[in-house]
């Protein structure tokens, strides 16, 4: 049970939502640190303690190896066994494996890979540069520990959400929720296929509750650079659009926080005064190479993303780039009706992925799958 | 000429953004007739001075024609004891920079609802001529390249500021020049 938060990740990872927002349906937090963030163990232990109070007939170690369409339904092959039924949640999410670029099997052999599926602490590192492959949340987080551990940091930075962890005195997740961008619906964003492709912010759940920006981890001593763009000759080559990317990523944050700052003034909701932030710092000159056979970089970490797992889903429904096909989370109903989607990225709600965003998502995909198995017609 | 309403107004900037989201649109379709083939042709002169014609091109699965050919004399300036019949190649990454970010710039403004007044840009590049010369230490390209845009609109200074950072997100000769690009030469 939550395999992927108990065996799939690094050691230090915390949720990035507040622990009095991470609340399931009629499941709470409750404990003493209302402000701080669960560790991934204490995430996966939070799951289980779910199913046992929600009495779910979850069955553990229990893969799926196949699911395909059957005339009035569905066949799920296991590990354990083959089920049938009329309709499917699929609820695999959409972090089930790295997304790295094809030309890291052209990486010299003497520098060492790791994904976020390997990398476990700074001490399983050679000793030596550690170029990390990144600037979403994962990216900095690792990039800043691996920074503390001694270690020299080279962060190549493409497109990024730039966030503080904290705003005008209050979790910057506070602002999103209260503010009602959270619950902005799939069905009312100008762009859609955009919301859904965004990075996760650059934020960590630390104790502190520390903002990491880049002028954070420059601070501590990271090195930026931009994009790796290709790799040439044993030669990473990295884009010179740094300061762009920066641009961007700056102006967007300040767009969000001005939003904030229009909903407190419209609703007089009690907030600091607005923080002062310093735009992102560009280096003096950003390296737009590095030779990875000069020994400089001992170890890559490719925090590049991550994709969903669909070697299992024998039913036609997922498009040219090997995304799922639906609507709102009702899966491409023509080619396979009583099919669903829960947990990925802006499914119903920019919530979508969120522990406690599940909720609402999930009463209306049940709604519509009630609606499906009472035979009504297919729609909202 | 197509006028875009947004929440921001109506603005004539020139440029049909309708058209442009239909292509979009059209070529998610079929993606192959989004491929296109750029060329040029040149032809050396006398000395450093070469003639490079451009008129046709392939694209949307068929070869098309600009209106007219448009002939580019390259040369180099006396400083480098040349005749100058022409802007250095180098300084035709300029025109190509310039000119793209400045087509991006009415774009975004036009499918924002942005009225332009003017823009104008200058563009700068630096350039340590020793590589070029032979210096294995130094590089023949560019070192920096800085543009520099004043725009008259009606709009706030952080939405002008968004138009020209969309405007480099989106443009073709911002990445040729930023990103490493694979080049053949070979000879016929």
């Amino acid at each position: 049970m939550a395999n992927s938060w108990r065996h799939e990740r690094w050691d230090s990872l915390r949720l990035l939502t507040p622990n009095w927002q991470t609340d399931l349906p009629g499941y709470a937090y409750a404990g003493p640190d209302p402000d701080g963030y669960l560790t991934a163990v204490e995430v996966a232990d939070l799951i289980a303690g779910y199913a046992a109070a929600s009495a779910a007939p979850v069955r553990t170690g229990t893969a799926v190896t196949s699911l395909r369409r059957t005339e009035d339904g569905y066949a799920v092959v296991t590990t354990a066994g083959e089920f049938r039924c009329r309709t499917v949640v699929l609820a695999s999410g959409a972090c089930n494996l790295p997304s790295v670029p094809d030309w890291q099997a052209a990486v010299p052999a003497k520098v060492d890979q790791l994904t976020p599926f390997d990398y476990r602490a700074p001490d399983q590192l050679a000793d030596g540069g550690v170029l990390v492959v990144g600037a979403s949340a994962t990216g900095v987080q690792l990039a800043d520990e691996i920074r503390r551990s001694g270690r020299p940091v080279v962060l190549s930075v493409g497109e990024h959400v730039r966030l503080p962890r904290l705003y005008r005195g209050r979790d910057v997740l506070w602002w999103m929720a209260a503010s009602g961008v959270w619950d902005q619906r799939f069905d009312e964003l100008d762009d859609l296929d955009r919301a859904r492709r965004l990075p996760s912010p650059q934020l960590a759940g630390t104790p502190e509750r520390r903002t990491l920006d880049l002028n954070a981890l420059v601070a501590d001593g990271v090195e930026l650079v931009g994009r790796w763009a290709a790799l040439r000759d044993g030669r990473a080559l990295f884009s010179g659009g740094l300061r762009n990317v920066f641009s961007l990523a700056d102006l967007k944050m300040r767009r969000l926080l001005s939003t904030f700052d229009e909903w407190a003034e419209r609703t007089g909701a009690a907030a600091d005064a607005p923080d002062p932030y310093a735009p992102t710092g560009v280096p003096e000159s950003a390296r737009l190479q590095l030779d990875l056979g000069s020994g400089e970089i001992r170890t890559i970490v490719w925090a590049t993303g991550y994709r969903p797992d669909y070697a299992w889903l024998d039913v036609p429904v997922l498009d040219g780039r090997g995304r799922l096909r639906h609507e709102g989370g009702v899966v491409d109903s023509a080619a396979s009706p009583g099919l669903y989607a829960l947990g990925l990225p802006v499914l119903r709600r920019r919530k979508s992925t969120f522990l406690y965003g599940i909720e609402d998502d999930a009463r209306e995909i049940v709604g519509h799958l009630a609606g499906h198995l009472a035979g009504h017609v297919a729609g909202w | 000429m197509t006028e875009v309403s947004t929440s921001s107004g109506t603005a004539e900037n020139g440029v049909n953004v309708q058209a442009l989201l239909d292509a979009r649109e059209a070529l998610k379709s079929a993606p192959e007739a989004a491929q296109f083939t750029w060329r040029a042709s040149s032809k050396w002169q006398n000395g450093v001075h070469s003639t490079t014609r451009v008129q046709n091109f392939y694209g949307l699965g068929q070869e098309q024609s600009h209106k007219t050919e448009t002939v580019f004399d390259a040369d180099h300036p006396a400083v480098f004891a040349a005749e100058d019949n022409g802007i250095t190649p180098i300084e035709y990454l300029l025109v190509g920079l310039a000119s793209c970010l400045t087509a991006g710039v009415a774009s975004v403004a036009q499918n924002r609802g942005i009225q332009l007044r003017s823009v104008e840009s200058t563009v700068e590049g630096q350039h340590d001529i020793r590589g070029i010369l032979g210096d294995p230490d130094v590089r023949n390209g560019y070192n920096d390249i800085k543009v520099t845009f004043t725009i008259d609109a009606d709009a706030t200074p952080e939405e002008i500021e968004a138009l020209v950072a969309q405007s480099q997100k989106r443009s073709a000769v911002f990445d040729a020049l930023t990103n490493p690009t694979n080049v053949t030469v070979e000879v016929a």
